[in-house]
């Protein structure tokens, strides 16, 4: 076993790419989920809103990077419109298999041939702001001994963590108003929020497309990472994949969904590398399992790990145990 | 303005009143085959406290949810202040003035008391996302509201329990609580439905005491209550309801001696005691 690449890459997921991708999917979660407890199964959907409205404008009409960022910002609000109209109004349920739905109709038709012009099919889209690395102000790599990221990896840390910093003061100030008031109020009795004269629809939806935009700039800094953008990368799981970091850190607590972020994507790494890394040294034969279902076996093992945490410390790593025991009420 | 409001009133169902607030007219509501409400016409005497009684299952809750815009009506209209109120979504009743609490308490569980409490002012600048990141713009704002919820809780004797959370405090603290927190939205009518249900009896008298003291302060209550020591005690009006209709109002003598209510209650008799409705109004 080669526990030195083994905790390389553990250490390289949870800061790089993905990290940093889900993080603001899951903030934008916590906003719908944690704070106003309002159940978007469709994050993916938003995400691919950010990414493709980025990717659209820049390689269809040659935006630059900032205009258009906001153009697939835009486009995440006109979808938490469209979504949380209907909606809304009705009980939680109906949100969550709009939504669910929503996002799977978006990844196909931005799969489809028949927009592959505009959408790149199933190839999606390449080519998406090479000036995202082309304004890198940082000009070598940083070498931490057990870690190293190259000058790339570096820029896109500092960009993306930045804007997960950003996300999460935005939060953080939010929350502890008034208006987060209105929503942590929704989420215990919305009726009770009514008769205190509280527009709770308009509340409902405010927090959908804010939590939603959150979710396009997860979109949109895995576009200028990759500066490419699949279809498939917003499949249904991916959404799924943002419930599971936060809840893994913790629901309602501004730091959970970042922290639970880093922590599934260290995990997922971490089994992957280690079962690819005892099949190769057979302490796992072969015939149990090999590199490929390695793959699908790291799944497996977080889920189990997960279960194990919602047995034995339900609020997450840090939610409120004491709020989490007013539930039995 | 005393009892001798209802001085000129007659005590039959659908009498007009002298300062109506709230009336309603051909008021239905069916779900399904039953009929949960259905009142040809009903009048409210403002700055008072109307009692609404009524055996179990008699609509008085969805009597409630129907003024107050919880529940859509089948058929009929009501009017708050003369102006028509169907259709209007609840939160706008409530910004109107009319304000209910819920039978089965709605304390926000994961929410401070003090919180609960905040949550109920109206008006509210940092309730607006853009202005909320701005503390500046409401941070006085929410000392006075603070300040107002703070002397409210010690009325209601929940001030030692400001920092728990709502989900902490006992049945009976729920009700205290969530009338406190309806208070706080500047109610000119407040539809009590069963407040003092489940509230520990050393503090039904003091609560008793509040109810009479917000009529002072100028408010209507309309409230539904079982216990007919309580509803004697400070309505000074009493509407039955039967079977979704008003069988009888009057003042709580005129009440006892109205044989429909007492066939309703015999009718029905599970849930009351009929030993404390005053059969016998010259008893007291
Ligand atoms: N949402 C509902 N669906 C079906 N029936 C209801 C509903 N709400 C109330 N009812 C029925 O309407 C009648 C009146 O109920 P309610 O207003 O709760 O009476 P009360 O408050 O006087 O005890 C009852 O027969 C009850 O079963
Ligand atoms: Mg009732």
């Amino acid at each position: 076993m080669n526990w030195s690449i083994i905790i390389e890459s553990t250490l390289e997921a949870m800061v790089t790419k993905n990290a940093v991708v889900f993080a603001l999917a899951a903030i934008g979660l916590n906003i719908h989920y944690g704070y106003t407890g309002l159940l978007n199964f469709g994050q993916a959907g938003f995400m691919a809103a950010g990414a493709y409205g980025t990717g659209i404008a820049i390689t269809q009409w040659g935006w630059t990077i900032g205009p258009a960022a906001v153009f697939g910002i835009v486009l995440s609000v006109l979808l938490a419109f469209f979504l949380g109209l209907p909606t809304l109004r009705l009980r939680a349920d109906y949100l969550a298999i709009v939504t669910i739905a929503a996002a799977e109709i978006i990844r196909r038709i931005v799969k489809s041939t028949q927009y592959s012009e505009v959408t790149g099919g199933s190839g999606g889209l390449n080519g998406i702001g090479r000036g995202f690395y082309d304004n890198n102000p940082i000009d070598s790599g940083l070498d931490l001994g057990i870690v190293s990221f190259s000058e790339r990896e570096l820029w896109f840390m500092v960009v993306g963590w930045g804007v997960v910093v950003l996300c999460m003061v935005l939060t953080y100030l939010l929350v502890r108003s008034p208006w987060g008031r209105v929503l942590k109020a929704i989420r215990e009795d919305e009726d009770a929020v009514r008769s205190l004269g509280k527009n709770v629809t308009w509340y409902k939806m405010q927090s959908l497309i804010l939590g939603g935009a959150f979710g396009a700039l997860g979109g949109i800094m895995l576009t200028l990472e990759q500066q490419s953008v699949q279809p498939d990368q917003f499949f249904t799981p991916t959404t799924f994949f943002a419930f599971t970091a936060l809840i893994l850190g913790g629901a309602g607590r501004v730091f959970g969904p970042v922290v639970g972020s880093m922590l599934f994507w260290g995990i997922i790494q971490f089994t992957d590398v280690s079962l690819r890394q005892a099949i190769a040294n057979d302490y796992i034969p072969t015939w149990l399992m090999d590199g490929v279902q390695a793959g699908q076996v790291r799944f497996i093992i977080a889920g189990g790990l997960l279960a194990a945490l919602m047995i034995f410390r339900q609020q997450g790593l840090f939610g409120n145990k004491r709020e989490v025991a007013l539930d039995d009420h | 303005m005393t009892t001798d409001a209802f001085d000129q009133v007659e005590p039959r169902p659908g009498s007009p009143k002298r300062d109506t607030i709230l009336s309603v007219d051909g008021l239905v509501r069916r779900f399904g085959g039953i009929t949960a409400v259905d009142v040809d016409h009903l009048e409210i005497q403002a700055n008072a406290i109307t009692g609404l009684i009524g055996p179990n299952g008699a609509g008085k809750t969805t009597f409630f949810n129907l003024i107050t815009g919880f529940d859509e009506v089948t058929a009929g209209t009501f009017q708050f202040k003369g102006e028509p109120l169907e259709g209007v979504p609840a939160y706008k009743v409530a910004r109107k003035g009319l304000v209910r609490t819920f039978q089965l308490t709605k304390a926000l569980s994961k929410l401070s008391v003090i919180e609960n409490m905040k949550l109920g002012a109206v008006g509210q600048t940092g309730e607006n996302p853009f202005k909320a990141l701005v503390r500046p713009l409401w941070g006085s704002q929410e000392r006075e509201i603070e300040a107002r919820a703070d002397e409210l809780l010690k009325r209601f004797k929940l001030y030692e329990k400001r920092d728990d959370y709502a989900g902490e405090l006992s049945g009976g603290q729920r009700k205290l609580l969530e009338m406190a927190r309806a208070l706080m939205a500047d109610p000119e009518v407040i539809c009590l439905d069963e407040p003092m249900a489940g509230v520990n009896p050393a503090l039904t008298q003091s609560l008793l005491q509040h109810v009479k003291e917000l009529k002072d302060e100028g408010l209507t209550v309309v409230f539904v209550e079982h216990d007919m020591d309580v509803v004697r005690d400070i309505s000074d009006w009493v509407v039955v309801m039967a079977e979704g209709s008003i069988i009888a109002e009057g003042t709580h003598a005129s009440i006892g001696k109205n044989q429909a209510v007492i066939d309703a209650y015999l009718g029905t008799a599970h849930e009351i005691d009929l030993g404390t409705i005053e059969l016998d109004p010259e008893k007291h």
